[in-house]
């Protein structure tokens, strides 16, 4: 781990692409939510989705993982890959696929089992201990790693919906970083925390970038300032402009993201 | 360690075997209940439905006065003296001539001859001459019931082998029949009297009808009917739209979903103890069976009126009350014709279940055996006071009875029972998709 | 009774003349010009009715049970009563009509009073049921000692005295047949539920969830024709007596077999609308972890739901034990403690259809045990509803 801490945030060159994404349609029944969505995300940075609600950031951001397959209405056309593997190849099983690629979501949503229990969720499913020994050892390192251990670790065996809403929500990346995901996607993962609860979340974004790739929606566009090495605006199922963070709100190339960036649309 | 998506690993191939296995017990489990549901209905079906035919032998039957109006004056009343055992031999003339008319030879004795016609056929005989004294005579035609074995053997229930083994046939009788039915006389017709007749005795199982039972079911819908719709209502009206929250309304509350859990057969206790023995109503008659049946039913109309009343939104309790309605008329005026869709439909689904209700009955001697058909009032027992009996509990008399003809009865009875049910089911639904209203 | 039906019937007619006239003086009182009256004649007239016939119509009610309570027929003074009231009332009401008087009010208060007294006939039904088996029960425990009751294993009611009349051998048999149908419904109705919510298109949903509630829809006479004559032979002759187990048609099996197919539909419909309520966000949550639907269902939503299954099968269970013509006709009528599942065996309900139904004798216990039996039956059901009601409510409480 020791020798990924010195990522840079402006080290980023093509040959570190995680995510490409070509022509992406996806129609749920006759609307037409995202079109020809075209973006390559970066390894081991922060990329930021904003842009108004209804834009179909959610809808993009569950097109990485194939969520949107759980929905009967929904249809996904166009090019996604990761790591230059097609992952709407027939060969591809979503299940597999949503190992690598973890979501967090918008509401924390642990499960009605102990804390302990809906951090081994993934890795038991997953095969990924061999024993109660490495089962504990991973969990120990996702709470550790979703600075939850410290408060968590006298009360593994109470139930996760016991505790406060930030710490769920920590609770909720502790699991889904505990099947070793390579992507970490997050839907608004602080709209239902307070500002405190909210602080430690980025401050722990932050870290996880030495990690993963991780993919975050937000609304709040000091958040994606404060966490975000790269920033997609979308609006009304367009992507219409990726970049540096800095860049897109320092000095945005398309009128849409201007207004939205000053508050006049959104 | 960096796998590809492209192909699958050993534990998720095994892990989508276990989702495969898991979808095909929830399909499987699908599969069941609905080969449940097809054994059911065919079992029922293929049990029943020759109820709705009957064998009739046709037979010119003399009509001699020696015989039938013995005094020879065609007076009615003398000529009732005559019982239905007196008709016996005119019948059994009258098919030993048939016999020879058609040139049959047979072991058979007359009196086996004789046999072949339903013990029903001499009454049938007996009140179409009292109707008609001029009939006194002359030869009349007639279309006379098969006994029950003879029936049964062009249903397929009565073969040659099974003949040999019972007293009541013979093989030699079920060739007699073969013949009458190659030559016309005998024939199967569409059984219109399984409707109207009343029941039977255990001897004559062709002669048993749902008559009594479909009108006792009736009465005892219509004191649901009347009793329970507004009851149900008014009682659903004060607990929705004007019951204070407190303890004594959640005590109701609780008290109506506990009640429509309540075994069936409690409120047949209920109506024995209160209706039969502490009111002294009748026994056996459509109003105890009305009232009890009210009484268990009424917790399904209530639970479905609230939710008819609480599916009309608040604003327009507002609007009437903001025109200077009371509370009382925006529920009168406005609420309840709103809810009125979803109030018949629940009173429709509450009447069906009452319709099928069989255990409660038992209890207040609706068993019994009756052949009266039931006057709807009569000074001396009241309104519905007469004894009766019911469409589910006739089916459990039949199945009481040993002879296999009573089991197809049974089986046409609920036939009959359930096209019963699927004409009230198929209302409501009509009903709801009609006015169903989405706010 | 009849006594009283005449008055009712002149109180009746009463009120239809009362509502007429209160009509008119209304209109007459206004001068022919209504919009001076603070009420509608309408209202007028509705309160006069209601005035004449709810009291009397009280009385009538209140007389007939306290006539029944003496074992007297009321006679002509309670028929003065009766008619006394419906004068009164028409009288009174009739002058009260005035320009000023709030005859909507008066109105309104008697249908008020009606729609009080009808939700109050829940209440008095269910103090009827606690009564009228309490009381007979006592008689029974007065000559009958109540340890043989509840403690005896032999049930053999004889007419002509010295019955033994232990409940063991019936509840046992009650309960094994609740047993094996609850054994067959609910990992049936539960799959179909799991299937129908999880799996299936809207389409087949459809299609195959009104095709499960028919068979909530047919009457439990139907279930009993059919364990009699189709599923009792059947499994006689494939499975009873190839194994050597009894010759018998009518078993608990067959009795169980049949109870479980009609308790399909009430546990999948149940089951149903309880993993409904489940939020969708704990699928996503496990599905985003890369769970399969079926993991996410075994270790997520079943789990969350479990409180609420538990409470259907409460009502399932419930359901099973109260039921009446399937063992009728499908269980026998033999008390028996065996654990052989194709012997004939008997349950309360069964005891209770056969002491109480034939010629009955109110005075012996071996008609009046029907009414312990049936307060027992009560009372195992009332506890199994009211807390699995309570568990289903706690539960719903819980994702609202
Ligand atoms: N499950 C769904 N079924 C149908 N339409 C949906 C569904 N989810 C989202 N949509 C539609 O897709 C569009 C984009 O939604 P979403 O991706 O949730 O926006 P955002 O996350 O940017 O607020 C919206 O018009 C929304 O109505
Ligand atoms: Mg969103």
């Amino acid at each position: 781990m020791e020798d990924m801490t010195h990522v840079d945030r402006t080290m980023t060159t093509q040959q570190n692409i995680k995510i490409s994404a070509k022509d992406v349609q996806v129609y749920y029944g006759n609307n037409h939510a995202i079109k020809d969505v075209n973006v390559e995300i970066e390894d081991k940075t922060v990329t930021a989705f904003i842009g108004p609600s209804g834009c179909g950031k959610s809808t993009f951001l569950r097109c990485i993982n194939r969520m949107n397959d759980t929905i009967d209405v929904a249809r996904v056309t166009g090019d996604i890959r990761i790591d230059g593997e097609d992952i709407y190849d027939p060969k591809v099983d979503p299940v597999q696929l949503r190992a690598k690629v973890g979501m967090v979501f918008q509401k924390p949503n642990p499960f009605p089992k102990s804390i302990y229990d809906n951090v081994a969720y993934g890795p038991k499913i997953h095969g990924l201990a061999r024993n109660k020994t490495d089962l504990d050892e991973i969990v120990e390192k996702s709470l550790r790693k979703a600075a939850l251990w410290n408060e968590a670790k006298d009360r593994l065996d109470s139930p996760g919906t016991g505790l406060s809403g930030g710490q769920q929500q920590r609770l909720c990346i502790a699991r889904a970083i505990a099947t070793a995901p390579e992507v970490l996607l997050m839907d608004e993962p602080c709209s239902a925390l307070d500002p405190i609860a909210t602080a430690q979340v980025e401050e722990l974004i932050d870290e996880l970038r030495q990690s993963f790739s991780v993919v975050i929606v937000t609304h709040s566009m000091q958040q994606a300032a404060r966490v975000s090495q790269k920033t997609a605006f979308f609006h009304l199922g367009n992507l219409v402009e990726y970049d540096d963070t800095d860049k897109i709100f320092t000095n945005p190339q398309d009128p849409r993201t201007e207004s939205y960036i000053s508050g006049r649309i959104g | 360690m960096k796998s590809s998506l492209l192909v699958s690993d050993a534990r998720t191939t095994k892990r989508n075997k276990a989702e495969a296995r898991f979808k095909a017990f929830g399909l499987g489990a699908i599969a069941v209940a609905m080969l449940a549901l097809v054994i059911l209905l065919t079992s029922v079906i293929g049990n029943g439905a020759s109820s709705f035919q009957q064998t009739y032998i046709t037979l010119p039957v003399e009509l001699s006065a020696d015989r039938v109006d013995k005094k020879g004056n065609r007076d009615p009343v003398e000529m009732a003296k005559t019982t239905t055992i007196g008709y016996a031999p005119v019948l059994r003339d009258a098919i030993v001539a048939e016999v020879a008319r058609l040139g049959l030879t047979t072991e058979l004795s007359d009196k086996d001859l004789a046999e072949m016609i339903s013990k029903e056929a001499a009454a049938t005989v007996r009140d179409r001459v009292l109707g008609n004294p001029d009939l006194v005579g002359q030869t009349v035609t007639f279309d006379l019931l098969a006994s029950g074995r003879i029936d049964g053997f062009f249903k397929g229930r009565v073969t040659m082998e099974s003949a040999a083994l019972d007293g009541n046939t013979s093989p030699d009788a079920l060739m007699i029949a073969q013949a009458f039915a190659d030559a016309g006389v005998m024939d199967t017709k569409f059984n219109w009297s399984f409707f109207t007749n009343p029941d039977a005795s255990v001897q004559r199982p062709e002669a048993a009808g749902l008559g009594v039972a479909i009108l006792g079911s009736l009465y005892m819908m219509l004191v649901v009917l009347f009793l329970a719709l507004p009851i149900g209502v008014a009682s659903s009206i004060y607990l929705e739209e004007f019951a204070p929250k407190n303890r004594i309304t959640d005590v109701i509350e609780v008290n109506i979903s506990n009640l429509a859990a309540v075994p069936s057969i409690v409120y047949g206790i209920l109506g024995l103890a209160i209706f039969i023995n502490f009111m002294e109503f009748n026994q056996s008659s459509p109003l105890v069976g009305g009232l009890v049946l009210t009484l268990m039913t009424l917790p399904t109309i209530i639970i479905s009126t609230r939710a008819a009343l609480k599916s009309v939104p608040p604003s327009i309790r507002d609007a009437a009350l903001g025109v200077g309605a009371s509370k009382m008329q925006s529920v009168f005026h406005h609420v309840l014709p709103l809810a009125a869709p979803g109030i018949l439909t629940g009173t429709i689904i509450g009447l069906a279940q009452a319709l099928g209700e069989t255990a409660p009955l038992l209890l207040i001697g609706m068993v019994a055996f009756v052949r009266e058909y039931p006057a709807a009032y009569t000074p001396e027992a009241g309104l519905f006071g007469e004894a009766s009996t019911a469409l589910p509990v006739q089916v459990f008399n039949w199945t009481q009875r040993s002879d296999p003809a009573f089991v197809e009865r049974a089986s046409g009875a609920i036939i009959t029972l359930l096209v019963f049910l699927l004409i009230m089911n198929a209302v409501a639904i009509y009903l709801r998709r009609r006015f169903e209203r989405r706010w | 009774m009849q006594s009283l039906t005449t008055p009712l019937l002149f109180v009746i007619a009463l009120a239809v003349v009362g509502y007429f006239v209160a009509k008119a003086r209304a209109l007459q009182v206004a001068g022919g010009d209504i919009r001076t009256l603070v009420s509608l004649p309408r209202q007028h007239a509705l309160n006069t009715a209601l005035a004449t016939l709810v009291p009397a119509c009280a009385a009538v009610l209140l007389i007939a049970l306290f006539s029944r309570i003496t074992g007297t027929t009321p006679g002509w003074f309670f028929a003065l009563v009766v008619l006394g009231l419906g004068i009164t009332g028409f009288v009174l009401s009739l002058i009260g009509i005035k320009i000023e008087a709030r005859a909507r009010n008066y109105a309104e208060r008697w249908i008020m009073g009606l729609l009080i007294f009808s939700s109050s006939i829940a209440i008095m039904t269910t103090v009827g049921i606690v009564f009228s088996m309490l009381f007979e029960t006592f008689n029974f425990f007065g000559q009958y000692d109540w340890r043989d009751f509840f403690f005896s294993t032999t049930w053999s009611p004889n007419f002509r005295g010295n019955s033994e009349l232990g409940i063991l051998p019936l509840l046992w048999g009650t309960l094994y047949v609740s047993f094996i149908a609850l054994l067959f419904a609910v990992p049936i109705g539960l799959f179909a539920a799991i299937y129908l919510s999880e799996y299936a298109s809207p389409r087949f949903r459809s299609i195959a969830k009104p095709a499960i509630e028919i068979l909530a829809g047919i009457p439990t006479i139907v279930y009993g024709l059919f364990a009699l004559i189709t599923v009792g032979p059947l499994l006689r002759d494939y499975f009873a007596e190839p194994m050597g187990l009894g010759q018998s048609a009518s078993s608990v099996m067959t009795a169980g077999l049949v109870m479980g197919v009609m308790l399909i539909p009430f546990v999948s419909s149940l089951s149903d609308d309880i993993i409904n309520a489940v939020p969708q966000a704990m699928r996503d949550g496990s599905l985003g972890l890369g769970a399969t639907p079926s993991e996410t269902i075994r270790q997520v939503v079943i789990p969350a739901a479990l409180p609420g299954i538990v409470g259907a099968i409460l009502l399932a269970a419930s359901r099973a034990i109260g039921e009446t013509m399937i063992v009728v006709l499908g269980a026998g009528a033999a008390a028996r403690l065996s654990l052989n599942p194709f012997e004939a065996m008997t349950t309360v309900t069964v005891k209770i259809v056969s002491q109480l139904t034939g010629d009955t004798d109110f005075a012996s216990p071996e008609t009046l045990v029907a009414f312990a039996l049936g307060l027992t039956l009560f009372v195992i059901t009332l506890a199994l509803n009211v807390f699995a009601l309570y568990i289903v409510r706690k539960y719903r409480e819980q994702y609202e």
